[in-house]
């Protein structure tokens, strides 16, 4: 493997979380959400140095998963709901993109707080991993429309999954399939729902949600 | 025995159910399933199986000392699901029925999890096949509810993927070769990364906290549970919570295990108490009387998590509390399910005089709210009991201090909402609704059970029963 390819692939995936909490109109961050997960699907083939049928398999349902059809499905919410295509933030852009940064430069400090086994001291596998959380919640906290929401989620996931690309030498494939499998299915999941909430509400701007308070 | 069969069971039930072509009789599949389900917990139970100590899955002391609670609770709700299902008539109920059945296979997975990586999937799949069973209404507020649901819940899954990470990187980094068994992970002990066994720590209390709904993450709970069906409610608030809870357990073990336990017991600690004075404080002021079923049900979050904080005699008292405020709690759903429909609201600005409406329901909905705020004879009066005691014994006086001060406050507050919409005169149009609802045999006879499991753990808990809990202590806090 070359760490270096894979540290600019971590690298890409942390500018995209930028381009992400820029994007005013939601194809943009739709589309940063797609590149982000397609990127993140070729790294465990980087990090494997002979081809392993299992990952290739991993890989290529990443790829597929969080690179093809979780976008598909949401542009096709997005078309079906016939949202205007704008977004309109709780927290604006540029907070959103300081915050992003501020977030990053403290993901790459925190993560020099941690200890590191030899083969990952140069990798920006954690950092890149804590920066994308912190985007994926400044997302869900600082937008209104369900489906920006949706993409926030899929950002932190995608954290998630390059921490655990930290394991994948030690981890049996079995537990890294079911995961993958219990997170499609989530995505799905929120999909429908969020076809149900345009029907009942005739809208997906969460801000309508708010029946439901003490 | 294969304790396999308690996952296998329910999931062929869901199959079938899937299959069942007609809609009036599959609801029978709950009760047959249920049945099945308890008497194979119970035969493991009296006669527990060898467990390889390798094993991912198995009927270990920990999964012998709640699933029968699980089982029981889900048999009576299943009972009652079939007379519920026969009102709800107009509403195609495949998909409800296969995923409780999903729901019941999984809990029982997830209870018998040995592996990291197996509880979380097990109790994710738990939360997504929920999902479709809190918005069985169909109404806008449902799908409100749901949605707060799956960003809170999700946020919770995501959360506790990455404290697994954290975990098993803790272990590598410690030297270990990546077995995520807790077994496995005990055993390294000391040898685990102290920093990352914090940062797992952390995100893990976090991430299965939130489905247990401690505060400050509990902010799905009341809109889930005042949506749901009760009987949705009564399993989530019995079943789904445990599951979490267990994987608290687990995780604790293994944090007290790498010589963190003291700063586990204390973070477990604060976050009981802060969320018995959360629900404390809310249970004063919600006008729903579903809601302040979600806020007594944070309320008992806390008390088990504060349990969990008091080493071997406190987790002792808290596993007895899992059973006692599970099936109590049953019955106020349950129940809870009788009124709303009955009364076709839930909120104490249009609901009075219940019990001239529906005298039994009312009749059970009080009674249960005494037994869950702890009146003697009733369970949670012991178990509660159980764990102040812990607690003085490891003085921890000012925490008993709070402890009692939330549960006399959280006395108030479910007083004044049960009392508000059972007594008085009823207005016309709940009158008016309240004839169409029809106080069956299958709609009474259910809570009452529950009722009576309450009484009868609070008055003869079984000596069997009192040894499975000890049992799981002594797994958990293995003597060196």
């Amino acid at each position: 493997m070359s760490s270096g390819t894979l540290n600019l692939l971590i690298g890409l995936a942390m500018g995209l979380n930028l381009l992400a909490l820029g994007s005013s109109r939601l194809p943009s961050l739709i589309r940063a959400v797609s590149l982000q997960g397609m990127v993140l699907g070729a790294m465990p083939l980087l990090m494997e140095s002979k081809l392993d049928w299992r990952v290739g398999l991993v890989a290529l349902a990443t790829v597929v998963g969080k690179g093809v059809v979780i976008p598909t499905l949401l542009r096709r919410a997005m078309r079906a709901a016939n949202i205007e295509r704008e977004l309109e933030p709780f927290i604006g852009f540029v907070p959103s993109l300081l915050l992003g940064a501020g977030g990053t430069i403290a993901a790459v400090a925190l993560a020099q707080a941690l200890p590191l086994l030899p083969e990952h001291a140069g990798s920006l596998l954690v950092p890149g991993a804590i920066a994308s959380v912190l985007t994926g919640f400044i997302l869900l906290i600082g937008r209104a429309k369900a489906i920006s929401q949706v993409c926030g989620y899929l950002i932190l996931e995608n954290g998630i999954y390059l921490f655990g690309l930290l394991l994948i030498h030690a981890t049996p494939l079995l537990v890294e399939s079911g995961i993958l499998l219990d997170l499609t299915v989530g995505v799905f999941v929120i999909g429908i729902i969020v076809d149900r909430i345009q029907r009942a509400f005739d809208s997906l701007d969460t801000r309508k949600l708010t029946t439901l308070r003490e | 025995m294969n304790p396999l069969l308690l996952i296998i069971v329910p999931l062929v039930g869901a199959a079938l159910a899937v299959a069942w072509p007609n809609n009036r009789t599959r609801p029978w599949l709950l009760p047959v399933v249920g049945f099945v389900h308890v008497g194979l917990t119970l035969w493991l139970f009296l006669d527990p199986p060898a467990v390889p100590p390798n094993a991912w899955l198995g009927f270990d002391p920990l999964a012998r000392a709640v699933l029968p609670a699980v089982a029981l609770l889900f048999l009576v709700c299943g009972a009652y699901g079939v007379a519920y299902l026969k009102v709800r008539s107009e509403r195609p109920n495949r998909v409800f029925v296969a995923l409780l059945l999903v729901v019941l296979g999984m809990l029982s997975a997830g209870h018998q999890a040995r592996h990291l990586g197996l509880l979380w999937i097990a109790t994710e799949t738990v939360t997504l096949a929920a999902v479709p069973l809190l918005h069985f209404n169909g109404t806008p507020r449902a799908f409100e509810a749901t949605w707060k649901y799956l960003l809170v819940g999700g946020t919770g899954i995501a959360l506790s993927l990455l404290g697994s990470f954290a975990l098993g990187y803790a272990s590598l980094h410690g030297g270990g070769d990546g077995n995520l068994t807790f077994v496995a992970l005990t055993g390294q002990g000391a040898g685990l990364s102290r920093p990352w066994v914090l940062t797992a720590w952390v995100l893990l209390l976090v991430g299965y906290g939130t489905k247990m709904g401690l505060a400050p993450m509990h902010t799905w709970k009341p809109d889930a549970y005042g949506e749901a069906p009760g009987i949705v409610g009564a399993i989530l608030a019995g079943g789904v919570t445990t599951v979490a809870f267990t994987a608290l357990l687990r995780v604790r073990a293994v944090v007290g295990a790498a010589g963190e336990g003291p700063i586990a017991d204390r973070t477990l600690l604060v976050v009981g108490l802060f969320s018995m004075l959360v629900a404390a404080l809310f249970l004063l002021g919600t006008r729903d009387f579903k809601r302040m079923l979600a806020y007594s049900s944070v309320e008992h979050m806390g008390i088990l998590s504060i349990g969990a904080a008091l080493g071997p005699a406190g987790v002792a008292a808290a596993l007895f509390h899992v059973w006692t405020n599970g099936l109590t709690k049953g019955a106020l759903f349950l129940s809870a399910g009788n009124l709303r429909r009955a009364a076709g609201s839930a909120s104490m600005d249009d609901v009075r005089g219940m019990a001239v409406i529906t005298p039994r329901s009312a009749a059970i909905f009080v009674a249960g709210m005494f037994a869950v705020t702890a009146l003697p004879p009733f369970g949670p009066f012991f178990s509660e009991l159980q764990l102040v005691r812990a607690a003085l014994a490891t003085g921890h006086g000012a925490a008993t201090t709070m402890f009692l001060g939330c549960l006399l406050f959280a006395f108030f507050g479910l007083t004044r909402v049960v009392f508000g919409i059972v007594d008085g005169r009823p207005r016309p149009a709940v009158r008016a609704h309240g004839r169409r609802f029809v106080e069956t045999a299958g709609v009474i006879v259910p809570p009452l059970v529950l009722l009576g499991f309450s009484l009868w753990l609070g008055l003869f808990t079984p000596t069997v029963l009192r040894e499975a809990w000890l049992a799981a202590v002594a797994q958990l806090f293995p003597t060196p």
